[in-house]
């Protein structure tokens, strides 16, 4: 078994209305930064999973991002495995 | 000879701040309230159920989305399986919609302010059991105090809500950017329902009594299943 770093990012779908996202968007002109054209907020979950092999390990986090995570009415998750260390 | 009281189930969750004005404003209406706590499994002798506003489990992840998880879920579940009148207040909306007993959620306000002041909402159906006994077109100032309000749905589902008569309440002013200025919808069946305006909090001649009707139309519901042999 290896442990694998899993990053779980939960955002809201495509054509949501996202106000957080909107008003950070604003807000950077006003602070002097242009060439922004969208800012999407969401959520970064890490995971720290135990399985045989990297597959195993990410459709473990899709199953779990979309019982919990992320509610599918509004949100999506989208699942990173990265890298990994040996479990004796 | 007068008929039993009502007994109406309040559950509390840790977080639920609203359990205390939901019971007091059903005794004054006539019921018989007891509280559930989250980890009781059985909602105990019950005509109908509340779940009210707070913030459950404090809102961590999304609300309500933890709550979903509490023993008491399952026995709320059954219950409205079997028919039974249950209404989600605020939270407790959020919370069965995140249970799936309703369809949809709440998402953030569309100016991402907390929102707390009277509202004034129009019946749109009376179909389901807090507005069955008031005339549809009515309106009431009931408060609301929600940050994230903003009812969503697919166009299906919103297309199944209008069909089905269950949009229970709209806004007559959308504070919050909700679809369809919707305030409270029921289930495909119409016994359960949910709200984001908070009814008990308009109950005391003293303010404001715009709730009561809802609250009371609801106990009659549960009161007609009740002599119905329960």
């Amino acid at each position: 078994m290896s442990r694998f770093e899993v990053l779980v990012e939960v955002a809201l779908r495509p054509g949501i209305a996202d106000p957080e996202g909107a008003t950070i968007a604003r807000a950077l002109p006003a602070l002097g930064f242009e060439g922004v054209s969208e800012v999407r907020v969401g959520k970064a979950v890490r995971l720290a999973v135990e399985a045989p092999d990297p597959e195993a390990a990410g459709a473990l986090a899709r199953r779990l991002s979309d019982r919990l995570l992320a509610n599918p009415v509004i949100e999506q998750a989208t699942v990173t495995v990265g890298g990994a260390e040996q479990v004796p | 000879m007068t008929a039993a009281p009502v007994r109406a189930a309040v559950v509390v969750f840790p977080g639920s701040n609203c359990e205390h004005d939901v019971a007091h404003a059903l005794a004054r209406l006539g019921a018989d309230v007891s509280l559930v706590w989250h980890t009781d499994d059985d909602l105990g002798p019950a005509d109908v159920t509340v779940i009210p506003g707070g913030f459950a489990h404090g809102d961590y992840l999304r609300p309500g989305a933890l709550a979903r998880f509490s023993p008491v879920m399952a026995a709320v579940g059954r219950a409205a399986l079997d028919g039974m009148p249950v209404l989600g207040i605020c939270n407790g909306f959020q919370i069965l919609t995140e249970a799936a007993l309703l369809p949809g959620t709440l998402h953030k306000n569309r100016d991402l302010k907390f929102l707390c002041g009277p509202c004034e909402v129009e019946v749109t159906s009376t179909a389901a059991p807090l507005t069955r006994d008031l005339e549809a077109g009515r309106r009431l100032q009931v408060p609301i105090n929600h940050f994230s309000g903003a009812y969503r749905c697919d166009d299906d589902t919103l297309g199944s809500l209008v069909e089905g008569a269950n949009i229970v309440l709209r806004y007559v002013r959308n504070p919050n950017g909700s679809t369809a200025d919707i305030a409270g919808i029921s289930s495909a069946e119409g016994n359960v329902v949910g709200l984001m305006p908070h009814p008990e909090r308009a109950c005391d001649p003293l303010g404001a009594t715009d709730g009561a009707p809802l609250l009371a139309s609801f106990l009659a519901a549960g009161a007609d299943r009740a002599g119905a042999g329960r």
